[in-house]
């Protein structure tokens, strides 16, 4: 079965941010806080993408800068994806009150919109790396469990679900041992939508001035350290903004690509 | 068209319209969500670890220091009787005092939630019949190239940041090009003119970012319509095919379309904060975020909470609009 060109392309793009946050230290030519140059040095052979405002290697901040914020977003997904769908099958199979009570919580916290919610929260907590991807994979449950639940709902009624409840099964075993495996494919697809909308959730927050805090830096924070140049017609803030629109981008077309694949029973239209 | 069927309704022979009832139900669920909402974020927020007489007064303080304050700010009461004296404050208009600067709340809100309203409302003017008409073409043209470009141009900029849009657009449009100014100042006292020249950017900025969703999903609105058996006579009795959008698929796409453009405008509630921030627009996404960072509690209690409560408002208002634009429930057997 071959793979479209877009999802390679996309594959490929991804792999290669990944790589790069995974061994930042050994590819980065300098140091992150190190001041090499003057003040938003143009483009050369010594620093590939130029300066930044206090004359910081920008192709170094932009290696660290990806390895924070594809850390965080992977970290927040996983946390979003593990107790989103543990929650989501429970409430599935259990159903009654604790379905009730569960539903009408993700229901309540999903009226709020996310960024608000997020700022609300984190006005009164201090500002770390925990707490963002607790405040980050918490809110993103919310739709993590709308999703397995509305999955899982449709496996339970399935014959062999019953059969093992007859056996006597308890829940964690209909929960992984049932419906898990019949639900991984939708939950993968929505894996990497989810982790595209924790990289520009974290990206947005960082900007804000409110997300990843000095001596740390992320994508946002380095757009964000850099917009004061652009008025002046110097475009460093927009490397890492291409950064994170590159990498949104490539993450959506193998996401697509899987989706595509999943949804069709034949095994994808190759 | 909501008070001529509720006036229709209430002169049924005094039995109340089916529809009316619907409506009222919906728009009473809203409200308790909105209740709920304003206990998270009272509640739920004081439940969180962190103490804002603290916060003010800094580590050094002295407990004599902060149990005074605590006591000048009532937060030695329990937490249900200041939720319930802060719920009564808002519907009276009175938001309290800020604890930065001390300055009453609900005049720093006034004025920003006008601006903010004011840009909000452009883009909405702009965006809703631009996604309308781009989402109709793309109908019409289904698969050939006006689609293909479209859907293309569109789908790139699902992908991209708000704040990213902002800069770009500002970097191209008034940097590069210079053709807008970067910085989107209004002040009370400003011409309408005026005002529309220093909001263009933003306004632009936030039409990108809401078109691209509004316009694929009303595509594929009118699409999922023209699959009915009463298009194909449309198209047999020898209409044009913009004739059979427009006489035919589109009023009865209209209440998944108004729901998508309800859903986009809530979607602005976001976007006008990154927005905002980007273009140093002084409105209520700008305050927000700004006491945020300050850590100023009832601010963003306020802010938070007329925030959540456009939103869910808009949510309520894309509900009744599509029970209204049901002919079903409209003209009930």
């Amino acid at each position: 079965m071959r793979m479209p060109f877009s999802a390679l392309l996309g594959l490929i793009f991804t792999g290669a941010f990944f790589f790069a946050a995974i061994f930042a230290p050994l590819i980065a030519p300098y140091d992150m806080a190190e001041v090499v140059g003057g003040v938003w040095d143009p483009v050369s052979a010594t620093h590939w993408f130029g300066t930044d405002a206090i004359g910081r290697d920008m192709l170094t901040r932009m290696i660290y800068g990806g390895q924070t914020t594809i850390f965080v977003a992977s970290a927040a997904t996983i946390l979003s994806f593990v107790l989103g769908s543990i929650l989501g099958f429970t409430a599935a199979v259990t159903g009654g009150w604790v379905d009730q009570i569960l539903s009408r919580i993700v229901d309540l916290i999903m009226a709020i919109p996310s960024l608000i919610l997020a700022l609300v929260i984190l006005s009164v907590t201090p500002v770390t790396l925990t707490v963002l991807i607790l405040v980050m994979g918490l809110l993103d449950a919310t739709r993590v469990f709308r999703l397995s639940r509305a999955v899982a709902v449709d496996i339970t009624v399935m014959d062999y679900v019953e059969a093992a409840r007859l056996r006597g099964e308890g829940w964690a075993w209909i929960i992984f041992r049932e419906i898990l495996p019949n639900a991984l494919s939708p939950l993968v697809a929505e894996l990497g939508l989810r982790f595209i909308f924790a990289v520009l959730f974290i990206s947005t927050l960082s900007f804000l001035g409110l997300g990843i805090q000095p001596p740390l830096a992320d994508w946002g924070g380095i757009v964000k350290e850099n917009s004061a140049g652009l008025v002046y017609g110097i475009p460093a803030a927009l490397i890492p903004a291409f950064a994170i629109a590159a990498l949104a981008i490539s993450v959506n077309l193998v996401a697509d690509w899987v989706l595509s694949r999943t949804t069709s029973l034949k095994g994808g239209r190759g | 068209m909501a008070a001529a069927t509720s006036a229709a309704g209430w002169h049924k022979g005094g039995s109340v319209h089916p529809i009316l009832l619907l409506v009222v139900q919906r728009v009473a669920l809203g409200l308790l969500l909105l209740l709920a909402v304003s206990a998270v974020i009272f509640l739920g927020v004081e439940a969180l670890p962190g103490d804002t007489a603290q916060a003010i007064l800094g580590q050094s303080a002295t407990p004599q220091a902060l149990e005074n304050l605590r006591a000048q700010m009532g937060l030695d009461q329990p937490p249900l009787t200041r939720y319930f004296s802060w719920l009564g404050g808002l519907m009276t208009g009175d938001m309290g005092l800020s604890l930065t600067n001390g300055q009453d709340i609900a005049q720093g809100i006034g004025q920003r939630l006008g601006n903010t309203l004011f840009l909000a409302f452009w883009a909405a003017v702009i965006s809703v019949p631009l996604a309308i008409l781009l989402g109709l073409v793309a109908a019409r043209y289904q698969g050939r190239w006006p689609d293909k470009l479209i859907s293309g141009v569109t789908l790139s900029t699902i992908s991209l940041p708000e704040f990213v849009v902002g800069y770009l657009v500002l970097y191209f449009l008034a940097v590069k090009w210079q053709i807008f100014p970067s910085v989107a100042m209004v002040f009370p006292g400003m011409g309408i003119f005026e005002r529309l020249n220093a909001v263009i950017l933003p306004v632009i900025v936030l039409v990108l970012v809401v078109l691209a969703h509004m316009m694929r999903m009303t595509r594929a609105a009118i699409l999922n319509v023209m699959q009915s058996a009463y298009i194909e006579t449309a198209e047999l009795k020898g209409l044009g095919p913009m004739q059979v959008i427009w006489r035919h698929a589109f009023p009865n796409a209209i209440a998944p379309v108004v729901n998508v453009v309800m859903l986009n405008l809530a979607y602005l509630v976001v976007g006008v904060v990154v927005v905002e921030v980007v273009f140093v627009y002084p409105g209520m996404g700008q305050y927000l975020v700004d006491h945020v960072a300050k850590r100023d509690l009832p601010v963003v209690q306020a802010a938070g909470l007329i925030f959540a409560a456009v939103y869910i408002g808009l949510n309520i208002l894309a509900d009744v609009i599509s029970i209204l634009a049901n002919p079903r429930l409209r003209h009930p057997k």
